[in-house]
């Protein structure tokens, strides 16, 4: 069984979370539930609307798309590796299933609480804008390379 | 029930007496005899003493020591031609000398008292029954007025109002009744007798006597008189108070949601300052009245004292007979006090009569023919209603619907549409019987509405309102109430039980109440259309799928309590899905969902308190948080050394909780998650934190000891993950579990139901019964799939009618409060279909559910009817008019009137208000 205290540390190793001080993190982990899921089972299915965000402890899960009735698998996550947290923060439905590969643990994280802790500790709010667009940047980066390659290739 | 078939009484008599008269005259008669036959001994009694004293005390007729006197010798005179000597003696008495006189006199006196104690035992006791009986049939006859009253007389009426007269203010009225005659000539009569025998022993002094009565007796009426009045409002007063808490109760959230609490304390504190300062002048007054009297009852003696005084020294009475008077004098006063006692009583409950019997009095009274009970079944109906020319206004004068001239047959579905006022609801009220008719007649099977018995309508025509009334008791009491016309099957009274209810029935006829019993099967099963309860449960469970409160009354089954001793065989039954639950629970993919109670092992799912109780409270003492500071837990927890690595663990949860939620304001939502401490608690345990910062275990005072070891009662390690307990400490925790139920005290043993895994536990629900543990946290899907499993195995074990049985007994609370609206409304519904109706009207009555679950219904309804060959009528006043589609014909009504009727279609086509309506 591990405590609190150990996913606290697992919180901190998350890039989103990982500049939020110690007792903030300690809040969202209480506040947080644990679940265990078996193999085969869903932490959220693409279309549904998200009312939780889940970083895994531990295990591994399928991200999987349907395309014209069929999934495919994607991607694979593993330990801290957060789930649905753009669904958390607007109201977009799910944009992927994700289904534990193997035994899997995961801080359930719930869209309310997590809300509520942004409006309060404005820090969290600045870090997590701050993570968003980190990912930004690189999403774009990525993007202009993409287009430069598709540029070149045209050429 | 035969006196007011009798005589159809429209009110009740306007005196008490004249009530009292008219249903106890024989009584009273009787009562009174006795009382005339006990004044002879009452006399004799007043007499004994003065013969004492002048007898053998003072020495008269005993001249020598060896004088004797004839005792009780008894003769008459009779005429000559009976008796040569003029005498005729029956006993020729006793010779006694003066000791055996004194003897003789002293022991007659002693059993005089003695019979004159049993008389007025008998006649006490004779007049407290008559008087308990009588208080029984004056509420008897208020209630049954209230059965009988038009409905619309309600709208004037508060129930508390209603309730407090039937309860509280007839109750001095009918504990006067049996006073009514036989005080005042009781006491009157002793009275006269001491007045007559202060008369006999001395004219002047008895004169004297009269003349002082006589003042009290003019005076004090005089002042009483504003007394009446003042009894009189604090009657009403009163009355209206209860009204009014009455309406509090019940509109206790207007109060809430408009903040008003601060108006309804001014309003009640004015109430009451009015109550205390009428009830403040009337005990002023009336115990001037006392003094006065008091006064005057001290004043004769005074008199007597000193002129009987005089009298006696100046020789022209004698002591004996002055004696005598003043002890005649001393029972005087009582009589004459308990006399004008009595009379301020009879105007006290005039008052109250009077003001009770006049708000049981209305015009068009429900005539008690129509209500007769009807053991046998009543026809089935024939034709319909008819109306004519039928317009109906309220108490203004607003005409609600007008000059309507209809058929409604039976085998016709109709839908009345129309906006909110158009008179659809009034016209289904009508067809119910609940308005009064203002022109023009409503018929049912060729018979005018209102002169029809209501076995008729009540049983053949089913009548669903917007507003479901439902009574205190369960489920299942207020699905059936619809069936409890008459009763059915006598109860078999054996024994003592039989000699009891004879008793009691032939009490109820001596007081004009019901002779119906009450403990009778009043189920009608036939109408129903089955012939016992367990078919009953069947169709019920039909009626209920039709309605959708089938899982509703399958979740109270699952909630509910059985009693194993009184119900083995089900008890037995779920025992075998707990273990069979259990198999398939051993499965991998399952295990992880519960954990199962066993008493070998610490349950991690559960609180600590939990673990160490293992079983369920049943009484009060054990009872929540009660449990944490018994005592007898806390010696356990001591012997098991437990105390102290308690306290660390809440010194540690009470730092936790206080690092994470000391900078959230109370009422956050995160504080639901922090299950043991609330927001309010926080502060107290923040000041004992600093203080206790690095004091050892040994030197902390009790008080703190507890306050955070409660704390760690609430501790569930899988939901609060603070990693407090060990292998170590759940084992001695388990240990103190066993020891916690062998030690158990005997006056504890009746509060505490032990979990066993092979026994039925009453005090839990039906499906914590099956469980036998607990949900785990955090389980991906968990619950659902548990609950999912949990009902296959209801099913696998045919369980399922009788946990559905078990959810007929859930207790729905006072008007049906713990059901939601929308569950009242469909145990309304299926309340009326259960009695297979030949006509059923529904009333907007599902105004509170959702279109879909609306429509799931309707056509669950209209299939039923389909279904059956009898002609059925179905009038359903819809608030969705495109419902009206489903239904063979459709009134259209507007502003009262009926402006469209036909089938939808030919309505459709007509392009007129319907189809606007529906479009």
């Amino acid at each position: 069984m591990v405590s609190i205290n150990e996913e606290v540390e697992l919180l901190r190793r998350v890039p989103l979370f990982a500049q939020l001080e110690p007792a903030k993190l300690k809040l969202l982990a209480f506040t947080s539930q644990r679940m265990t899921f078996q193999v085969g089972q869903e932490l959220c299915h693409q279309g549904d609307t998200g009312d939780a965000a889940y970083v895994i402890i531990s295990g591994e899960a399928d991200i999987l798309i349907d395309q014209n009735g069929k999934e495919i698998v994607v991607a694979q996550v593993g330990e801290n590796a957060v789930i649905g947290e753009i669904a958390v923060l607007c109201e977009v439905p799910r944009t992927a299933t994700v289904r534990a590969s193997s035994p899997l643990q995961a801080l359930k994280i719930d869209k309310e609480h997590f809300l509520r802790m942004i409006r309060e500790f404005p820090d969290m709010g600045i870090e997590v804008m701050r993570e968003l667009a980190d990912r930004l940047t690189t999403t774009t980066a990525e993007l202009s390379q993409a287009r430069g390659q598709l540029e070149a290739a045209n050429c | 029930m035969a006196d007011h078939k009798k005589d159809d009484d429209k009110s009740l008599p306007e005196s008490i007496f004249k009530f009292a008269w008219k249903f106890t005259r024989r009584q009273q008669i009787w009562v009174l005899a006795i009382v005339l036959l006990s004044m002879p001994t009452y006399f004799f009694a007043l007499d004994i003493p003065k013969r004492i004293v002048n007898g053998p005390i003072q020495g008269r007729g005993f001249p020598t020591e060896e004088s004797t006197q004839v005792f009780l010798k008894i003769a008459f005179d009779v005429p000559q031609w009976m008796s040569s000597s003029g005498t005729l003696e029956l006993f020729s008495g006793l010779t006694l000398d003066r000791f055996n006189s004194l003897i003789a006199l002293s022991i007659s006196f002693l059993i005089l008292v003695i019979i004159n104690g049993l008389f007025k035992f008998y006649i006490n006791l004779y007049k407290g029954r008559l008087g308990e009986r009588m208080l029984r049939r004056l509420r008897f006859e208020l209630i049954d007025r209230v059965l009988r009253f038009p409905i619309s007389h309600f709208k004037r009426v508060k129930q508390s109002e209603v309730a407090s007269m039937v309860k509280d203010e007839v109750e001095p009225v009918g504990g006067f009744i049996g006073d009514a005659f036989v005080t005042p000539v009781l006491l009157g009569g002793q009275a006269l007798t001491a007045m007559a025998f202060i008369m006999l022993q001395s004219f002047w002094l008895g004169l004297i006597a009269g003349g002082i009565v006589a003042i009290q007796a003019m005076l004090i009426p005089r002042l009483r008189r504003r007394l009446i009045e003042l009894g009189r409002e604090r009657q009403l007063t009163a009355r209206k108070m209860a009204g009014r808490v009455g309406e509090l109760v019940d509109g206790i959230t207007a109060v809430h949601v408009n903040d008003t609490s601060n108006y309804e304390r001014a309003d009640f504190s004015a109430r009451l300052g009015n109550i205390y300062s009428i009830r403040y002048e009337l005990f002023k007054r009336k115990f001037f009245v006392k003094f006065l009297n008091n006064f005057l009852a001290q004043v004769t003696p005074f008199v007597f004292y000193l002129l009987g005084g005089y009298f006696a020294l100046m020789g022209q009475i004698d002591i004996g007979q002055l004696v005598a008077v003043i002890a005649a004098y001393k029972d005087l006063p009582g009589p004459i006090k308990d006399l004008i006692n009595w009379d301020q009583q009879r105007l006290d409950v005039q008052v109250k009569y009077t003001q009770v019997t006049e708000q049981f009095y209305s015009d068009g009274m429900i005539d008690a023919q129509l209500q007769e009970a009807v053991l046998e079944p009543v026809e089935n109906l024939k034709d319909g209603f008819k109306l004519s020319g039928l317009s109906i206004s309220d108490d203004t004068g607003t005409k609600l619907i007008e000059n309507i001239n209809a058929t409604f047959s039976l085998g016709e579905r109709i839908a009345v549409v129309g906006g909110v006022n158009s008179g659809g609801e009034t016209l289904g009220d009508a067809l119910g019987r609940l308005l009064p008719q203002t022109l023009g007649k409503i018929q049912l099977d060729n018979s005018d509405l209102e002169d029809l018995p209501e076995a008729k309508t009540g049983r053949r025509v089913g009548f669903v309102p917007s507003e479901v009334s439902l009574f205190f008791g369960t489920f299942g009491d207020n699905l059936l109430y619809g069936l409890k016309n008459a009763p059915q099957i006598k109860k078999e009274y054996n024994g003592d039980e039989k000699a009891a209810h004879k008793n009691t029935i032939m009490e109820s006829r001596q007081t004009g109440n019901s002779t119906l019993d009450i403990n009778d099967d009043w189920i009608n099963y036939q109408a129903a259309g089955v012939e016992n309860y367990d078919e009953l449960v069947l169709k019920i469970m039909d009626i209920l799928k039709d309605v959708g409160l089938s899982s509703d009354v399958m979740n109270f089954g699952l909630r509910g309590t059985v009693d194993p001793t009184e119900h083995a065989d089900l008890a037995a039954k779920i025992l075998a899905a707990r273990n069979s639950l259990k198999s398939r629970l051993h499965n991998d993919k399952y295990s992880a969902m519960v954990e199962l109670f066993d008493p070998s092992k610490y349950t991690t799912q559960a609180t600590i308190a939990e673990n160490i109780l293992f079983g369920t409270s049943i009484g009060d003492a054990l009872e929540g948080r009660k449990f944490y500071s018994n005592e007898y837990l806390h010696e356990v927890l001591d012997a098991h050394h437990l105390h102290k690595p308690m306290y660390e663990m809440g010194i540690e949860m009470a730092a936790t909780a206080i690092e994470l939620f000391a900078d959230l304001e109370p009422g956050h939502p995160f504080f639901e998650q922090l299950s043991f401490m609330s927001a309010e608690e926080m502060p107290d345990y923040q000041i004992a934190l600093n203080r206790l910062k690095g004091v050892g275990f040994d030197d902390v005072e009790l008080a703190d000891k507890q306050m955070f070891i409660r704390l760690t009662f609430d501790y569930i390690e899988p939901r609060h993950r603070l990693g407090l307990l060990d292998d170590e400490r759940r084992a001695m925790l388990l240990d103190a579990r066993h020891d916690f139920a062998k030690g158990l005290p005997s006056d504890l043993k009746q509060e505490i139901e032990f979990y066993d895994p092979e026994t039925y536990n009453g005090a839990s629900s039906v499906q914590d019964n099956i469980l036998f543990g607990r949900i785990s946290y955090g389980v991906a899907q968990g619950e659902e799939t548990i609950l999912g499993m949990l009902r296959d195995v209801l099913e696998e074990h045919s369980l399922y009618d009788e946990v559905f049985s078990v959810g007929l007994n859930y207790d729905v609370g006072s008007s049906g409060k713990r059901l939601s609206s929308a569950q009242r409304q469909k145990l309304g519904l299926a309340r009326a279909l259960l009695k297979q109706p030949d006509f059923l009207i529904v009333n907007r009555s599902l105004a509170a559910l959702d279109y879909p679950s609306l429509v799931k219904i309707l056509d669950a309804v209209l299939a039923g009817l389909k279904n059956q060959d009898a002609n059925q009528g179905l009038f359903w006043v819809l608030g969705h008019p495109d419902l009206a589609l489903k239904f063979d014909r459709v009134l259209v009504l507007d502003e009262g009137r009926i402006v469209e009727d036909g089938t939808p279609q030919e309505l459709l086509e007509k392009q007129g208000k319907f189809a606007a309506l529906v479009n």
